[in-house]
């Protein structure tokens, strides 16, 4: 199994859009947002299968998620997440004097994890904000 | 009895689509016919169980207590009044009513008031500063214009019937042959749906946008032998051939997204964009817009321009003049240097939508209170959750579409357990501000849960190639 560099693009997608409306706090937002969306061939490159858990590494941080193949194909060497907590983890807060972070285009390393546990998005949040108790308090 | 309510103006995204039909019964809503997937989703939302009644307050266990609106207005008075630095920031989802009154509240607070425009089509004002803005309403997109170009822009996702009710498929006054009359083309690094509904697909290099308007620029003006045989990854005779389909056009139209402010090249990217409107006008019509994302983010971009001058980043802390310097007055940034000393997060949830490694300086340093219907990622973290009233369900309001139309949004059902809306919310904050300061409280910048935390993760920024 290997480790890939590739260029992440993180933007919305309908089905985010929807899960969150739902709540940030549910299943759906979950099982949608917990995703990297790569090339067919990029997945294969990693030598793992399709939907197998990977970490993904920037300048500034690190998530556990998903990889799967492009519901809106992507070519080689590009990744998109959807907006959302998750790829907020990676996001390089850099914002060329303008306010606006560097949500896409930025290096990431790709790399198969697949023990690894995806964790839910109050955790991350309350975890980064030195909140975090030990447990959710918005069961999903 | 059921009643059917027309014209219902969907709380969602920036085409803030008007001719919804809901169904409602008892104060609940039965069923809601036009919307897109998201916008029914946020009206059953609001029927659902669950829902947040009332303020809330975080214990030190971490968990929440109900209190009531009179404690939780204190509390943000308070916390407003003795923060030397407050950020009041969000705003994409609440009216313009709201938006007025936080500004009220912002300069009696001293406070920096900024919108989610700071982290979504922010570097868009600073091109339409420098550039101009030659733009036309989502009107006569429909109505006239027969070559659409959707740059770095996935209409399909992001605005899911905008192609269908202004930039593809609709058939206007002088576009009687819907998309068959139209050439859409769309310019994006993925082959996103936007794409696949379009005639022609420029797959353009990520973060080579700047280098693809050049080239079309040179084009435009005549310079077609310099142009390099592959232009961000697009052949010559491609750029060419769309170039052509641009001249021939009687009306053309570019609607431009994130794609080109989130990357490298930021307002430059839409700088030339505009530039580039600018040349076809020379040859043919043309409009540019910006794809806005909240059905009411142009809303602070009027209401606050007319309040303070500005749109957006808008420091009012000096308490002579408004002042506005994006880098240095923008949310991200402040957060990032720990600039600020109190923080409101109103109408977004920065817990989600700010890179982790802003918002954790925030979460973990500041008081924070969070004002939103719903439980979201900066609720979860916040020193008190107030839930207002949601536009365009439980109430109704004046609403700017991306195009700065203004939209009359309206209630169809009454609010979950009475709660407040976000101008009465603020109205009454500025009552105990006014009411406090007259008993004394002053700015000292101290206060109980403004003591910084240990073992932050340090952000770590490297130098851009
Ligand atoms: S396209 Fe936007 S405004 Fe229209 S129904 Fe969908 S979410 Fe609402």
């Amino acid at each position: 199994m290997n480790a890939l560099h590739l260029n992440m693009v993180t933007q919305r997608a309908v089905e985010e859009g929807e899960a969150m409306e739902a709540g940030k706090t549910t299943q759906k937002y979950f099982d949608v947002c917990t995703v990297i969306e790569m090339n067919a061939d990029d997945i294969k490159a990693m030598e793992i299968p399709p939907n197998a858990i990977v970490k993904v590494t920037s300048e500034c941080g690190e998530v556990i998620v998903k990889a799967i193949i492009a519901r809106q194909t992507c070519p080689r060497g590009l990744c998109h997440m959807r907006q959302s907590v998750w790829a907020n983890q990676v996001v390089p807060p850099r914002t060329q004097s303008t306010g606006e972070p560097q949500y896409s285009g930025f290096p990431v390393t790709v790399e198969p994890a697949l023990d690894a546990r995806i964790v839910p998005a109050v955790e991350l949040v309350q975890k980064a904000c030195n909140k975090w108790n030990g447990k959710l308090l918005w069961p999903m | 009895m059921s009643e059917v309510i027309k014209n219902v103006a969907c709380p969602y995204c920036g085409a803030c689509c008007d001719d919804l039909v809901v169904t409602v019964e008892n104060g609940k809503i039965l069923e809601v016919q036009n919307a897109c997937v998201i916008g029914t989703e946020i009206y059953h939302h609001a029927s659902r169980e669950g829902r947040v009644g009332s303020p809330r307050m975080r214990q030190p266990d971490g968990t929440y207590k109900d209190i009531t609106y009179d404690e939780a207005i204190d509390y943000t008075a308070r916390m407003l009044i003795k923060a030397k630095k407050p950020l009041i920031y969000g705003f994409g989802s609440t009216n313009c009513e709201g938006q007025a009154a936080a500004g009220r509240v912002a300069e009696e607070a001293g406070a920096v008031l900024d919108n989610c425009a700071s982290i979504c089509h922010g570097s868009s004002f600073l091109a339409i500063f420098d550039t101009g803005y030659p733009s036309c309403t989502l009107g006569e997109v429909k109505n006239r214009a027969d070559v659409v170009i959707y740059w770095g822009s996935n209409a399909a996702h992001a605005h899911p019937r905008h192609m269908s009710r202004y930039g593809v498929f609709p058939r206007g006054f002088f576009t009687n042959k819907g998309h068959r009359g139209r050439k859409v083309i769309t310019v994006d690094p993925r082959y996103t749906d936007t794409a696949r509904c379009s005639d022609i697909f420029l797959q353009v290099k990520q973060g080579h946008d700047y280098d693809l308007f050049d080239a079309f620029r040179m084009v435009m003006r005549g310079y077609v032998d310099d142009v390099p045989e592959i232009v961000a990854g697009i052949p010559k005779e491609k750029i060419l051939e769309v170039c052509d389909i641009i001249k021939m056009g009687r009306y053309v139209h570019i609607f431009f997204g994130m794609g080109l402010c989130h990357s490298d090249g930021r307002n430059h990217n839409v700088d030339i964009a505009i530039n580039l409107v600018r040349d076809i006008n020379e040859i043919t019509k043309c409009t540019i817009m910006a794809m806005r994302g909240h059905y009411n983010i142009a809303g602070p971009g009027v209401v606050w321009s007319w309040q303070f001058g500005f749109p957006y980043c808008i420091d009012l802390s000096k308490g002579s003049h408004a002042h506005m310097n994006p880098g240095e007055t923008s949310s991200v940034d402040l957060a990032n240097r720990g600039e600020v000393d109190a923080f409101i997060n109103i109408g977004t949830d920065a817990g989600a939508h700010f890179p982790i490694r802003s918002f954790e300086k925030l979460g973990s340093r500041v008081p924070m209170v969070t004002i939103d219907p719903s439980v979201n990622m900066a609720a979860t973290v916040s020193d008190v959750h107030i839930p207002v009233a949601i536009v365009g369900v439980e109430t109704g309001g004046i609403c700017y579409r991306m195009d700065n139309v203004p939209i009359q949004y309206r209630a169809v059902v009454p609010p979950y357990n009475g709660i407040l809306t976000d101008e009465e919310l603020f109205n009454r904050i500025l009552n105990r501000m006014l009411e406090l300061k007259t008993e004394g409280i002053e700015c000292d910048g101290k206060w109980e849960y403004a003591k910084p935390l240990p073992s932050l993760i340090p952000v770590k920024i490297e130098p851009e190639a």
